[in-house]
């Protein structure tokens, strides 16, 4: 789960992390008291959406308008919020279709004198999570990650011990942070590790950290993203999430317990396992199909749940035909016959439906589908049932 | 021969009397595998599945002689049954277990690097050895002995490609199902070196996909250290970056974890690399025949 920079500060400050004063803003109307507020000369309004680069994004209705700016009065903040309240952000990372923007921050400024980055992420090689430190702050840290690697530092550490202070001044010296400022990064980092450990992170980072003049450590954005398997020691996490974030289509499958993702192609996907299911995607488009989306049933799903399932990619308008891909193992290829058959009558198909069963009680599911009088193409194999899917368009 | 389990394997399960464990037990033991007992903290004296269930691992050790366990404890209490295997000594500890909280997996980790014990998963569908022994969930009569040693990260996938070996007649030594999670016990290394080791074995099939860095890492050390041929599968080169396909581990972040990258990887090993899933079969019949 991700949330918002917002959500995510406010946790920053619950853990001791240093971060600026700043107001959530509905309204244009808000936004200029949240600079009143404030009491300052200068403010960032920010969008507040769950996606990287928004300094440089624009906004579909409003080409001229970033999706972060800098203001110097109330009513500078209520024309920026004006331009971004209810519009589209459009980034490098939301994809043409950008994503609408909800509630703005408005945060109080800062004396930048650097620009590092932070973040934290579960190292599966070392099997620990490792926090990594880079002078290059600000800027798209992938490309560095991928250009110059030496650039950035690395730190694994014990979830049960946290970051030991050895470790910040390790970092500290090859980032060039001195004097005082160390005492000031041993606490953050080590504060900024607690926190990734104690709410199950998977993902925490915070680009810019900036030092201010002043020798003050101070995380001007923060972006975090949560382990969904310790969801369960963290009940009071899940008010964050932002539903109109995500997919309407997905949150429906997970709540049906399905594994779903959206894609641009338009041949539809049902199988059980996620391995199998994005290989099911894969021989589509090597036989030069495009996959709808990714769509896995799980290994012990009813007929209740195939059935949504079947709701799920039905709903889809770019969905030209259906593939079925089941290999019995737990899930017996009666149980996805029969509810072949209940989608049929209660969804109802529209367009062509390949569907290719191997496995557990195959050929009572075979029977099944023959007697039951849909129309389907049957396929004996994967290469044959992905040829027919994409023939079938 | 064979990796892991044979039919000298004694296996108890964790968490036998849940209506999971209970079913797959019942299929471990028609499979043939030696279930000698189960473990249900206070349901200790109850007999289930017609076998005996006791409290503790320790407990069930000491009266069956177990050296396997299969879990199928629910994910918040799953690390800490893991933990009790391994304290109680046993040599094989096998979750199932789909949803394990990654850190409490960096917590087991630690401990299973200073035991004895050998880690399968979590979120697998375990191990088998056909013929003799299956700890798992995986439809047993897929299965042929036989001489290709298969490893994968994903479960119904496996499936596909032993389904393509058995019906090329190859059959298998042994299966194992590494688990989808970005943290597991045994990884495709651990593997390639004991089906390397392994007389049986005369080839082996590496069924991978997309994110972190494990078949890269596999790759290099085939490279080194395996003298059998070898082919791989990447599943998920359709998939879009930053979109988390099913597993917990299968994501592109940063550019990273590409099928391509992966299959560039097999490729400068000397791995036979299969482009399609429905190519599995023939692409280690191909990796044999390369070398006859």
């Amino acid at each position: 789960m991700k949330i918002h920079e917002y959500q995510g500060k406010k946790l920053f400050a619950d853990f001791g992390v240093t971060v600026l004063s700043s107001r959530v803003a509905r309204t244009a109307a808000e936004a200029a008291e949240a600079f009143r507020a404030l009491g300052g000369s200068i403010a960032v309004v920010k969008s507040q959406i769950h996606a990287g680069g928004r300094g440089k994004g624009t906004f579909k209705e409003n080409p001229q308008q970033r999706g972060v700016q800098l203001v110097k009065s109330a009513d500078e903040a209520a024309t920026a919020a004006g331009n971004m309240l209810g519009k589209t952000l459009v980034t490098i990372q939301t994809g043409a279709e950008g994503k609408l923007v909800n509630q703005v921050l408005v945060e109080a400024g800062c004396d930048i004198a650097r620009e590092l980055y932070l973040g934290i992420v579960l190292d599966r090689a070392a099997k620990r999570p490792v926090l990594m430190c880079s002078q290059e702050g600000g800027v798209d840290i992938e490309k560095v990650a991928h250009e110059t690697p030496e650039k950035i530092f690395k730190e694994h550490f014990d979830p049960a011990q946290g970051l030991e202070s050895y470790q910040v001044r390790k970092l500290c010296k090859r980032l060039g942070i001195e004097g005082k400022s160390v005492l000031v990064a041993d606490k953050f980092m080590r504060a900024i590790c607690r926190l990734f450990v104690q709410l199950d992170c998977s993902l925490l980072e915070i680009n810019p950290l900036v030092v201010t003049k002043a020798g003050e450590l101070v995380a001007l954005d923060s972006k975090i993203t949560f382990d969904d398997n310790a969801s369960f020691r963290h009940k009071d996490l899940a008010e964050l999430r932002d539903l109109s974030e995500e997919e309407e289509s997905e949150v429906r499958a997970s709540n049906a317990g399905l594994s779903y993702v959206k894609l641009d192609g338009n041949i539809g996907c049902l199988v059980n396992g996620a391995g199998l299911a994005m290989s099911t995607m894969d021989i589509i488009k090597l036989h030069g199909g495009e996959p709808a989306n990714f769509l896995d049933v799980g290994g012990g799903a009813n007929a209740d749940q195939v059935t949504e399932a079947f709701r799920i990619i039905l709903s889809d308008p770019h969905v030209k035909a259906v593939l079925v891909n089941i290999f019995g193992g737990i899930m017996k290829c009666t149980t996805i016959a029969e509810a072949i058959v209940t989608a049929a009558k209660t969804v109802g198909f529209k367009v062509p439906l390949v569907v290719r069963l191997e496995g557990t009680q195959v050929e009572e599911g075979r029977k099944i589908l023959a007697n039951s009088g849909i129309n389907i193409i049957a396929a004996t194999d994967l290469t044959d049932a992905a040829k027919k899917a994409v023939a079938a368009i | 021969m064979s990796i892991l389990v044979n039919n000298e394997t004694k296996v108890i399960c964790q968490g036998i009397t849940g209506s999971v464990g209970a079913f797959h037990t019942r299929g471990c033991k028609e499979y043939g595998t030696k279930m000698v007992g189960g473990v249900t903290p206070g349901k200790g004296g109850q007999t289930a599945e017609g076998l005996p269930v006791f409290d503790t691992v320790e407990e069930a050790r000491a009266a069956t002689g177990c050296n396997a366990t299969m879990i199928f404890v629910p994910p918040p209490f799953a690390a800490d049954a893991i933990l009790e295997a391994v304290d109680a000594g046993i040599e094989l500890v096998v979750a199932i277990t789909e949803g394990v909280p990654a850190l409490d997996m960096v917590r087991v980790d630690d401990r299973v690097k200073r035991s004895r014990s050998i880690l399968v998963g979590p979120n697998c569908p375990g191990v088998i050895t056909p013929g003799q022994c299956k700890i798992g969930i995986m439809p047993g009569y897929i299965h042929q002995p036989g001489k290709v040693g298969i490893m994968s990260r994903s479960g119904t996938l496996t499936y596909e490609a032993v389904w393509q070996t058995s019906n090329l007649g190859l059959g298998q030594s042994s299966c194992v199902g590494l688990g989808g999670d970005p943290i597991v016990g045994t990884s495709f290394i651990d593997c390639l070196k004991w089906f390397q080791d392994d007389p049986q074995t005369e080839a082996i099939l590496m069924i991978g996909e997309i994110g972190g860095s494990a078949e890269e890492e596999a790759a290099a050390f085939a490279r080194e250290y395996v003298t059998k041929p070898i082919a791989g599968f990447i599943a998920g080169s359709a998939a879009p970056p930053g979109k988390r396909m099913g597993h917990a581990g299968a994501i592109i972040s940063g550019g990273k974890g590409t099928a391509a990258e992966k299959q560039a990887a097999f490729r400068a090993a000397g791995i036979e690399v299969a482009l399609s899933p429905a190519d599995m079969g023939s692409a280690i019949k191909r990796a044999i025949d390369a070398r006859r």
